[in-house]
């Protein structure tokens, strides 16, 4: 059985039917990504997941447990953590006190200083940067600070809304790298990508979303060698 | 040229250092400030502030505020006139300060020849009298008018020398003229404070005697020596001396830094617990006054400062805390008519549990309909919410339970062990322990798990139910907590008067409030003792800005917001974001 399962979800912002029966999995120890254009709804479906929006049909299940049900808060405590969309880092925090954020769910204190320092040992900027206000970061080290602050949470899956967002390519490789060595560590990762190239490059399986349906499916060696992909999001005639 | 050679500064080497004198910047800034200078004598502000002297028979407040408006106008005018040149700094001022003059001369002469009186009615004879020196109007006209020109042009030289002087000149100065000001000000209350002590006949000579208004000469001159002093001396050691304090601090073992503070805090603590003795009633009355805004204010900063929820209708809870106070102490709920109704009689510390409670529920209740709601539309429900409960205070359909229009009397002042504390003396006592009390939950409310989820939900409230805090739950304990607060000031208040009205809770309440905690710095405890004092102290002991009190308030938050947006004592971590440009090196990287 797969580790996550949603099946045939259908959300709605308003009238507006953004989600139409978008069925995933993603089994244990796995990297899977979903691509897709501007609009095809990959936020909406990585929001629909960690219960920040409901759905009017079709059901979430982690380990067979299902999520539909539960405020998003509960979630945490479930094992699914979330980078969003954006960064979203607390800008008046430290870079300190947003992966105690992270930890919030967790409430045990023992273990707090040698997470921290395993993240710090991930990122070796945070560290540097501590007792530094995350709204005074640059974006790479916004979107580490992210990474961490949901590694906080020691999540058995983490979700990820497009981590490339907005950042030089070089710091889009060494966050990918991470992103592998966070997944060889043992966390799963459902990857939203925009940047698809970079996805399927470290993906093991991806889906490819196309106005709130999923039009593809395979092994990402596979998805990234298929024409219509190479042609829609590669940028490969 | 003699320009070149006396502008000292660096110009950037492609544009040269001639001729960029800006005089119509000089002249337009100058205009603003004779309109300004107007304005101010329109609306009435000189003619009221005319009975406060700052130097007796030297110059009064009212004079002062249309002198400081020229010469803080002239300042800036010389300022962006030029970026190179003294001299040009000095024509800047020198123009400014004059076209300043120019419009209060044109001001007088039209308020001889038609009669502003039917329009504006505070241009009375004794107005145009200040600004002209009380020269003999029509006759002395002219005399008047160009004493008024020298004295803009006067006033305006000096801010353009000022600006041209070195800036550690220019602080020594600003520094001396400020606190002569300041105690020039405050000379009455410092006077009725040393009434009938040691020291009584060394403050007269500064501040004149007791029957006199204002500085004495003398003492206008020595206190700006001294605040000269004072000032060259802590700018030129200050930094040294204060770094070196921090670091001796922060050489110390932990456990001895936590002693030192918690003796510090201790010492303070009893110095205020004296004060009262050296108050008198009056002023421990206003202390009083000060310290229920703080209760208030701690309890707002937790909602708007630490949660970031904006609550327009804050007073509602400091008016639940009254009224529960009142109907459950009060020895007659009457209905107007002399008819006693009922009486429950319980005394104030059997009642102070109930209003905080019925406080805390009122909070959540008005929490959970708002719970969606962020921002402007938060702002205009609890608006609305103040509303009502004022509304309900004055209506016929609660007046048998509440007392209407007319309120509730007879309400049992605080007594305990057979003593009553609610003389004003007494009851700085009981604020004291109150606001420590509160003060120290605040505090380490905001050091808690829960204060760092309201934190993040003031961040961002989907990241924040992303982490695992639970909004709805950390929202209502915010306006719990808040409202808790309000109602322990609100019962405290009903106390203290042992008669309430409605008309005690009326929206500008929430505005104080809220603009307190604006410019003590959002989110900061200490910042509310200090926006506390301003707002709340200060319009009380110089009663004259109470008429003005309103666009006080305008024109403070407006300049707080340009110049120091993070408040007067702001959190760390809120003024380092504030100011990132000037604090964080440049980032190589994107």
């Amino acid at each position: 059985m797969a580790m996550l399962e949603v099946s045939n979800i259908h959300t709605y912002y308003g009238n507006i039917h953004a989600l139409k029966g978008v069925s995933i999995e993603v089994n244990e120890g796995e990297i899977v990504t979903l691509i897709g254009a501007n609009g095809a709804g990959k936020t909406t479906t990585l929001r629909t997941i960690c219960g920040l929006l409901k759905p009017r049909e079709g059901h979430v299940k982690l380990n067979g447990e299902d999520l539909i049900n539960y405020p998003a808060h509960e979630l945490v405590y479930k094992g699914i953590a979330m980078v969003p969309e954006g960064r979203g880092v607390f800008g008046k925090l430290t870079v300190e006190e947003n992966l105690e954020m992270g930890a919030y769910s967790r409430n045990d204190k023992s273990t707090l200083e040698s997470d921290k320092d395993r993240i710090f040992t991930l990122f070796l900027r945070l560290k540097e940067r501590r007792k530094q206000v995350a709204g005074t970061l640059s974006g790479g080290e916004q979107q580490m600070l992210a990474t961490g602050r949901a590694m906080m949470a020691r999540p058995k899956l983490l979700l990820m809304d497009e981590p490339s967002m907005g950042l030089a390519p070089i710091l889009v490789d060494s966050i990918f790298e991470t992103i592998k060595l966070i997944n060889k560590e043992g966390t799963t990762i459902l990857l939203v990508e925009q940047n698809a190239l970079m996805a399927l490059s470290i993906a093991n399986r991806g889906y490819v979303l196309q106005t709130g349906q999923i039009v593809l499916t395979d092994k990402a060696d596979v998805l990234s060698k298929n024409p219509t992909v190479q042609k829609a999001y590669l940028g490969i005639d | 040229m003699a320009v070149e050679t006396l502008s000292k500064t660096k110009a950037p080497s492609a544009v040269p250092a001639t001729m960029d004198f800006n005089w119509k910047t000089a002249g337009r800034i100058g205009f603003i400030g004779g309109i300004l200078a107007v304005l101010v004598s329109v609306i009435g502000m000189v003619e009221t502030f005319d009975g406060r002297d700052i130097i007796g028979g030297v110059i009064s407040m009212g004079q002062t505020v249309v002198v400081a408006l020229i010469f803080a106008t002239a300042f800036m005018a010389a300022d962006r006139s030029s970026k190179t040149s003294p001299l040009f700094h000095i024509l800047g001022g020198g123009l400014s300060g004059l076209i300043s003059a120019v419009m209060l001369a044109l001001f007088v002469w039209v308020s001889q020849l038609v009669n502003l009186r039917e329009i504006f009615v505070n241009v009375s004879p004794s107005l145009i009298a200040i600004l002209t020196f009380d020269k003999e109007l029509p006759a002395e006209l002219s005399a008047a008018v160009i004493q008024l020109l020298l004295t803009g042009l006067v006033l305006g030289v000096v801010a353009g020398v000022l600006r041209a002087a070195p800036i550690k000149i220019r602080n020594i100065i600003f520094s001396g003229m400020l606190w002569v000001v300041a105690i020039g000000l405050l000379g009455e209350l410092i006077r009725t404070l040393v009434t009938g002590r040691a020291i009584e006949d060394q403050v007269a000579w500064v501040l004149g005697g007791r029957l006199e208004k204002g500085l004495s000469v003398n003492g206008a001159v020595s206190i700006f020596i001294f605040a000269s002093l004072l000032s060259f001396i802590s700018q030129t050691f200050g930094a040294r001396i204060g770094k070196e304090v921090q670091t001796r601090r922060a050489a110390l073992p932990a456990t001895t830094q936590r002693i030192l503070n918690g003796v510090i805090l201790l010492v303070v603590f009893l110095v205020l617990w004296q004060l009262p003795q050296y108050l008198g009633l009056y002023l421990s009355d206003v202390a009083n006054t000060v310290g229920l805004y703080i209760l208030m204010g701690l309890g707002l900063n937790i909602v708007v400062g630490f949660a970031g929820l904006l609550d327009l209708g804050y007073v509602a809870f400091f008016a639940i805390g009254a009224y529960v106070m009142g109907v459950a102490t009060s020895s007659a709920v009457g209905d107007g008519r002399g008819q006693i109704l009922f009486s429950l009689n319980w005394t104030f510390w059997e009642a102070l549990p109930l209003a905080i409670l019925v406080a805390l529920f009122a909070g959540i209740l008005l929490g959970i309909p708002v719970l969606k709601m962020r921002g402007d539309y938060l702002a205009i429900v609890t608006l609305g919410f103040g509303e009502i409960i004022r509304i309900m205070a004055l209506s016929d359909y609660l007046k048998p339970n509440i007392g209407g229009a007319q309120g509730i009397v007879g309400i049992q002042p605080i007594i305990l062990a057979g003593q009553n504390l609610s003389n004003p003396i007494s009851l700085f006592h009981v604020v004291l322990i109150a606001c420590v009390i509160v003060g120290f939950v605040a505090w380490r409310l905001r050091d808690s798990r829960v204060g760092r989820a309201w934190k993040a939900i003031r961040e961002d409230e989907d990241v924040a139910a992303a982490m695992g805090i639970n909004l709805v739950s950390t929202k209502l304990l915010a306006f719990g907590a808040g409202a808790a607060f309000s109602g322990l000031a609100g019962a405290i208040f009903a106390s203290k008067l042992t008669s309430i009205q409605p008309g005690s809770f009326s929206f500008i309440v929430s505005i104080n409030i809220l603009a307190l905690i604006i410019i003590g710095g959002m989110g900061s405890i200490p910042g509310v003792l200090v926006g506390a004092l301003a707002l709340v102290a200060l319009p009380e002991l110089l009663r004259e800005f109470a008429e003005f009190r309103l666009l006080v308030y305008g024109v403070v938050l407006v300049m707080m917001m340009l110049y120091k947006p993070e408040g007067l004592l702001p959190e760390e971590t809120h003024k380092a974001e504030l100011h990132e440009d000037e604090n964080i090196p440049a980032e190589s990287h994107a």
